[in-house]
């Protein structure tokens, strides 16, 4: 097949089932588009080689989720854990994401151009997450290292029993979860925010005034007599 | 001290030693401790209280109403297979014993290795744990089942691929409702690695899974998980033992291939000790709960169950089966076959004295729950390069060979003297209970007698 042409693959008519059988066979770089998606979750899930996936509307839980390779395009909104425990590979969602977009991440980059819900970036291990607009409550929650860049305000607990991942916040911070501090931004973190805006897309972030969280590494090792709390 | 003060001990000294029932010397020093150090103490290894278990129920077997299978001639299967349901590639086991989830960085690498190599050996499963999976591990066990924890550490989807089952984990026995916990000393550059966690850090996994919550979700996750492997890998739901009958029936409406209970005698690695002896329920009536859910919702023999908790014998296994278990896992009984609590290890090719370093963790052989430490004194817990050279894999993977055979044998002789050409023929009749607790918890009647509390008389 040649690379350049693009496969459609009906969602509607094939099933998710069939729409990721079909994808598993494809060569290598093929690029794909996937017609009514209709919200169905599980699109494109386990994908383990370079495709170009695009998703022409809207998709339900866990899309691109469990990848290693892909990237995928997505115009719609999507539903829980959009890229979740992602690899390599990226994924760009032109619409909202909701709970948990890029759960667990190892690494890749996950772009969503509106707002992003609850605990995004959970448990994050090495990933980038560009949220274009606001992020919801206990995002990034026990993220373990790799960069959150939100281009909005951020909800409650940002950053809560956060390891060494780190966060930039465009916007206003509700509030900050136990053990995450704010910190001085450095030249490097201005550098990485340009990286990452440029990665995204996005020319709404002005690198020099975004806020940075870390974690303030108090509750690194458990000890019960200095008062830590949680 | 003051005078009254010494009246008091000149007369205990003379009366015979009067212990509190309310506080007996364990309580006392454990008051001592939180008051010295103001935490809660963190231990491994399972409920080491007294419950209701399998040692409470015996066999009535063949005799003049029932006819036996020649002990010694006649053929028992013990052929068990995992994963019908769904998964177009079920396990297919050769023994109903499989070895429970146990990561790398808890135990030693040459521990995984031996249990991997002993499960090949005897056509079983092992499973891995917090932490993902090793190669070493996935090279010695023929049937891995790769564990989907709340933490993800180390999750990787080509492991999912690599695997042969997945387990989501929901709970597990030890500590149900709590996440798992590996301290600094244990988080060594490897394993920290694997865990993408700084080295020494008190790790502190998560509870709950990152990108679900209720069943419902639960749900669209195992069809993620069968999406993700092409619909071919059983996909178990394990949990710790709480509210056992709407687990299951929660697990089976979301898709589970096998469901894997696991009772309150269930160990760990490191948790505290509070949530090992205070929570859950025991095995002996989580078993009969989960198969009675499975046969109300009509998936028996379509939905299999794996209980695991304090499974010590041949005897237990038969009872669990009997009662409604399609297998069962095991943990610190496999630890000890590899030399847990052993006074000697061997090294070298001799016999060498491990007494010592047990006092150096404040225990002895035969009484050691430090697994926290990392300082395991036979190589079995721990990532401390000298010590895990005292677990020699050949030998310690002989020794789980031997164990798992031993209680294949003791499992086909009850199943052959109840009648029995396979073990899976064992059921609830072949049983009566020793206690009045057993009878209404397995719901087999109390011997002597046709009475089951809770059911009528």
């Amino acid at each position: 097949m040649d690379a350049m042409t693009q496969t459609v693959l009906n969602c509607r008519e094939l099933g998710v089932t069939g729409v990721n059988r079909a994808l598993r066979e494809l060569p290598v770089g093929s690029s794909v588009l996937i017609a009514e998606p209709r919200g169905a979750h599980n699109i494109g899930v386990g994908m383990m080689s370079h495709l170009d996936i695009t998703v022409d509307g809207n998709a339900g839980y866990y899309c691109g989720g469990l990848c290693d390779g892909p990237n995928f395009i997505v115009n719609g909104s999507v539903g829980w854990g959009v890229g979740e425990n992602l690899m390599t590979g990226s994924i760009r969602v032109n619409g909202n994401a909701s709970e948990s977009a890029g759960a667990s991440a190892h690494g890749g980059l996950l772009v969503i151009t509106g707002d992003a819900s609850l605990r995004t970036g959970i448990s994050l291990k090495g990933g980038t997450i560009a949220v274009a607009g606001r992020t919801g409550h206990m995002s990034a929650f026990m993220a373990q290292a790799g960069t959150i860049l939100v281009g909005g305000d951020a909800g409650d607990s940002l950053g809560d029993s956060l390891y060494e991942a780190v966060i930039y916040v465009g916007g206003k911070v509700r509030s900050l979860g136990a053990d995450a501090k704010y910190s001085d931004l450095t030249p490097e973190d201005v550098a990485k925010v340009k990286e990452i805006a440029a990665a995204a897309g996005f020319d709404h972030i002005d690198a020099q005034n975004v806020t940075k969280i870390s974690s303030a590494k108090t509750l690194y090792n458990f000890d019960a007599l200095k008062n830590q709390r949680y | 001290m003051n005078i009254e003060h010494q009246d008091a001990s000149d007369h205990s000294a003379m009366e015979p030693e009067r212990q509190s029932a309310t506080f007996p010397v364990e309580v006392i020093h454990r008051i001592q401790t939180m008051s010295k150090t103001g935490r809660y103490e963190i231990r491994g290894w399972g409920a080491k209280r007294r419950v209701p278990n399998f040692d409470d129920l015996t066999f009535v077997t063949a005799s003049a109403s029932r006819y036996p299978l020649e002990g010694y001639r006649e053929q028992c299967d013990t052929k068990t297979v995992l994963g019908t349901r769904f998964a177009s590639k079920p396990l297919e086991l050769d023994i109903p014993i499989t070895i429970a989830g146990m990561s790398f960085g808890s135990l030693s690498a040459h521990a995984k290795d031996a249990l991997g190599r002993a499960a090949t050996i005897v056509g079983t499963s092992t499973t891995t744990g917090d932490g993902g999976m090793t190669r070493e591990e996935r090279a010695a066990s023929k049937h891995l089942v790769y564990q989907c924890l709340p933490s993800r550490y180390g999750f990787n989807p080509r492991d999912v691929h690599d695997a042969d089952a997945i387990e989501v984990v929901v709970g597990q026995g030890a500590k149900p409702g709590g996440g798992g916990m590996l301290l600094g000393q244990k988080v060594s550059e490897r394993v920290a690695g694997m865990r993408t966690l700084p080295v020494g850090v008190d790790q502190r996994s998560a509870s709950r899974h990152p990108d679900w919550t209720g069943p419902d979700d639960l749900t669209i996750k195992i069809a993620e998980l069968r999406e993700a492997t092409n619909w071919e890998k059983p996909i178990y739901v394990k949990f710790g033992a709480t509210r056992v009958a709407n687990d299951v029936k929660l697990a089976i409406a979301a898709g589970a291939d096998v469901v894997v209970v696991d009772g309150m005698q269930g160990g760990t690695g490191a948790t505290q000790e509070v949530f090992i002896e205070h929570t859950g329920i025991p095995t002996l009536p989580a078993v009969r709960l989960a198969a009675e859910a499975i046969r109300e919702v009509g998936k028996t023999g379509e939905v299999q169950l794996i209980v695991s908790g304090g499974i010590r014998t041949g005897a237990d296994v038969a009872k669990a089966l009997a009662l409604g278990a399609d297998a069962v896992s095991i943990g610190v009984a496999s630890l000890i076959a590899l030399g847990c609590n052993a006074a000697h290890y061997f090294q070298d090719g001799e016999e060498r004295d491990a007494t010592a370093d047990y006092a150096l963790i404040g225990t002895s052989p035969g009484h050691c729950n430090r697994c926290e430490t990392g300082r395991c004194p036979v190589g079995v817990t721990t990532q401390d390069p000298i010590l895990t050279e005292r677990l020699d894999p050949d030998v310690a993977a002989r020794w789980v060979v031997n164990y798992l055979k031993a209680l294949t044998m003791e499992l086909t002789t009850l199943a052959r003297a109840c009648g029995k050409s396979s073990v899976h023929n064992l059921e609830p009749e072949d049983l009566v209970a020793l206690t009045i607790e057993a009878s209404a918890m397995a719901k087999v009647p109390l011997a002597g007698t046709s009475w089951i509390p809770g059911q009528g008389f």
